[in-house]
């Protein structure tokens, strides 16, 4: 039977398995919202802006590890999906975007509603296609939904004409995908892993440094399994969280601009480190050449050969999915007769402890006013270490990620690569609708909320009880932050003046509106919004924090890893 | 160093677009960029030649790689090769001119393919390098007018691209 290209577009997701379509209806994608209206296998959220949909699709897939799917129509539908699209394409997250576009007869002729989505997209996706004609239709998405979901993860857009959505074709849908030009290689070369796992055993002062890929690849049990075996410290980055177990005390915490004194000491000075899914970017080793100074073997595993030897020479790169290049190097470490070297080793953890003691993340406790580490603090002693935790950009997110002890991958949603302020609100609705069971903590400022604000009504209508923990210090903090240390605490334009009144705001949106302005009252509010009495209801607690506190550790831009700012030195 | 990058892609609408859009938006040079369909009617082969370290010049073939439409990469400079490009020149030819233009043409191996009452179009091919010998042969003030199509180039013996 032949079956309107819209009716395609429904059955396509349908044989995805899709659950939820994230969109905002318009002009162009008229014929697939009417089948969308006649279908029930997947369930379409109604966002409130473009923007939001493709970060909700974003966070669904980060949470769940299935594919996001978000639908806009043509134009101004297209380019608000952009900073979405963007966002998603450098975390490598998976999604698809299924885009509205005038009618084919139309396209070049400025037609209302026009943009050349795949061009204004092209730097910002793994991969995107413009269909022409709806006999391609079917095979078109199959292909997006591979190639968003395979070798490094990233978005797919597909770009659909309105007149293709109503041209009809018989429906096949396509078992699988075979692309000559696309074979991403899974499985890591034997030679170099043999070699990688002897160099980890020759190691005197070993380093496992692991980033997104290994929450991604999956791989956070063979991680842990590694390190387990070899006794040796680990590092995750801002996007690894959660790929080792934070309260582990092998753990040294998040390393970078932001990271623990231990990790970027221990990250520095390490004579072998094995790099997992991660790729040494600037807010990670800071200058490269200062990274290079110390003398030191690097093993690099990674699916995306382009990460490997971008900004640090690595000795023995492989190429492969981490998982399975993990799972062959733990094969071979485990029927090794070779040990790691134990005095080195222990040597080695005691200059680790010492490094620890300086407690770089201290903060005053005993202050009356809130500060925003003890929040942070108190939410992850009331969820229990359980939440799924969504940030915006800044020091709330800093914050979040050095003191919410993540023990399992999948737990920690935010913006690292593209920094994107607004993804938070829109972040947690889509990690809510992942896990509809479990506790969603949106940790954000008053300034990166307001971003995507709108979302609070998308909350409402489909009943999303997140739980938003607003710091709210009065200023764009992180921004503040640069001011007072590089620009003689000129405060130029960072200052949110006309604040709205957050919890008259949560009403009016018909949520539950908390103020907090005590340290002595922060516990209770946790509780309270934590509690099964609000287990149906998106409460926003809004705290009022200390205007002057600051992120420290901190490595300024261009400088070493090692030459960090600690709280005491100011 | 200079490099010529050969590569096999899709024919499809926009792959020139993911190229030149990664050159210019990871920052590489471009020397020139050819592309035409080869026999292979859905295959198209790119000639590009750019400069940069050997770092740069290897993340460059990375990036290539990693373009979805992208079947095939070689470094051609990594191997012998051969490189040929085309240049049509359009000289004043009037009175004497003509007689030593056209004996500059045959010692460059050049042809002339048009002649007109006041010029003449000249077709030369080999290196870029020896392309720009002609012109410095020839007397500057003569030239109307030079097109040039960019490196094409293929490796020898059984060095092939394809796939």
């Amino acid at each position: 039977m032949e079956l309107t290209g819209a009716e395609i577009v429904t059955r396509c997701l349908a044989e995805e398995g899709v659950e939820f379509v994230f969109g905002y209806p318009g002009g162009a994608v008229l014929n697939i919202y009417d089948e969308i209206f006649k279908q029930n296998s997947f369930k379409h959220v109604l966002v409130r802006h473009e923007q939001a949909a493709v970060h909700a699709a974003d966070a669904f897939a980060r949470a769940s590890g299935k594919v996001g799917v978000a639908l806009v129509t043509s134009g101004p539908g297209a380019t608000n999906a952009v900073t979405g699209i963007a966002t998603a394409y450098m975390d490598s997250i998976p999604v698809v975007i299924l885009s509205g576009q005038v009618p084919t007869a139309a396209i070049g002729l400025d037609a209302f509603q026009e943009v050349d989505a795949v061009g204004i997209t092209r730097p910002c996706v793994k991969h995107n296609f413009l269909v022409k004609d709806v006999r391609d239709l079917a095979a078109t998405i199959k292909k997006a939904f591979h190639i968003a979901a395979t070798g490094r993860p990233g978005p797919v857009l597909v770009d659909i004409p309105k007149d293709v959505t109503s041209h009809k074709t018989e429906f096949a849908y396509p078992d699988s995908v075979s692309m000559r030009s696309y074979n991403p290689v899974l499985k890591g070369h034997s030679g170099q892993i043999k070699k990688a796992a002897q160099m980890l055993l020759e190691a005197k002062r070993p380093m496992i440094y692991t980033g997104g890929g290994v929450v991604l690849g999956n791989a956070s049990e063979q991680v842990t399994e590694l390190a387990k075996l070899l006794h040796y410290p680990v590092t995750n980055t801002l996007m690894g969280l959660g790929g080792y177990p934070a309260t582990d005390r092998q753990f040294l915490g998040m390393l970078g601009m932001h990271g623990t004194y231990e990790a970027n000491m221990a990250m520095q000075h390490c004579d072998v480190l094995l790099a997992v899914g991660a790729r040494f970017d600037d807010r990670v080793i800071g200058n490269p050449a200062h990274f290079a100074r110390e003398q030191r073997r690097i093993v690099h595993i990674d699916v995306d050969p382009s990460s490997i030897s971008k900004r640090v020479k690595v000795d023995v790169p492989i190429v492969g999915d981490v998982q399975q290049v993990l799972d062959e190097m733990l094969k071979l470490l485990k029927a090794s007769k070779e040990k790691p070297d134990e005095a080195a080793l222990n040597t080695w953890w005691t200059q680790i402890e010492l490094w620890r003691s300086r407690n770089c993340l201290k903060y005053n406790r005993d202050s009356e006013i809130i500060k925003p580490q003890f929040v942070v603090e108190k939410l992850w002693e009331i969820t229990k270490g359980d939440a799924i935790v969504t940030s915006d950009v800044g020091q709330h997110q800093m914050w979040a990620a050095q003191f919410y002890k993540f023990d399992k991958p999948r737990r920690w949603l935010n913006s690292g690569g593209l920094g994107t302020m607004g993804v938070g609100l829109p972040y947690a609705m889509g990690a809510q609708l992942a896990h509809p069971d479990a506790a969603i903590a949106c940790i954000t400022g008053e300034s990166s909320i307001q971003m995507c604000i709108q979302e609070l009504s998308t909350c409402k209508q489909y009943r999303l009880p997140v739980k938003i923990v607003n710091l709210n210090n009065r200023y764009m903090g992180m921004v503040r932050q640069w001011q007072e240390f590089f620009y003689g605490s000129r405060y130029a334009e960072s200052y949110m003046e006309s604040l709205p009144d957050f919890v008259k705001l949560a009403e009016a949106y018909g949520h539950v509106g908390m103020k907090i302005e005590k340290t002595a009252d922060v516990e209770a509010a946790l509780k309270e919004a934590f509690s099964p009495a609000m287990k149906e209801r998106l409460v926003f607690m809004d705290f009022i924090t200390d205007q002057t506190e600051n992120v420290f550790p901190m490595v300024e831009g261009g400088k070493g890893l090692s030459e960090m700012i600690l709280a005491e030195e100011l | 160093m200079r490099h010529i990058i050969s590569l096999l892609m899709e024919n499809e609408a926009g792959a020139l677009s993911r190229v030149a859009g990664l050159f210019s938006a990871r920052g590489y040079n471009i020397e020139s960029l050819t592309v035409a369909p080869t026999e292979d009617a859905t295959l198209s082969r790119m000639t590009i030649v750019t400069v940069g370290s050997e770092d740069v010049i290897e993340q460059i073939i990375k990036q290539l790689n990693k373009l979805v439409d992208v079947v095939k990469v070689l470094d051609l400079t990594e191997g012998s090769h051969i490189e040929r490009e085309l240049m049509l020149v359009k000289v004043r030819a009037a009175g004497k001119e003509r007689e030593e233009l056209k004996r500059m043409a045959d010692i460059f191996r050049g042809r002339i393919i048009d002649v007109a009452d006041l010029s003449y179009t000249i077709e030369l091919t080999g290196t870029g390098t020896k392309l720009d010998a002609f012109l410095e042969a020839i007397d500057e003030s003569v030239i109307l007018e030079t097109v040039r199509t960019g490196a094409s180039g293929i490796g020898r013996g059984d060095r092939i691209l394809k796939v």
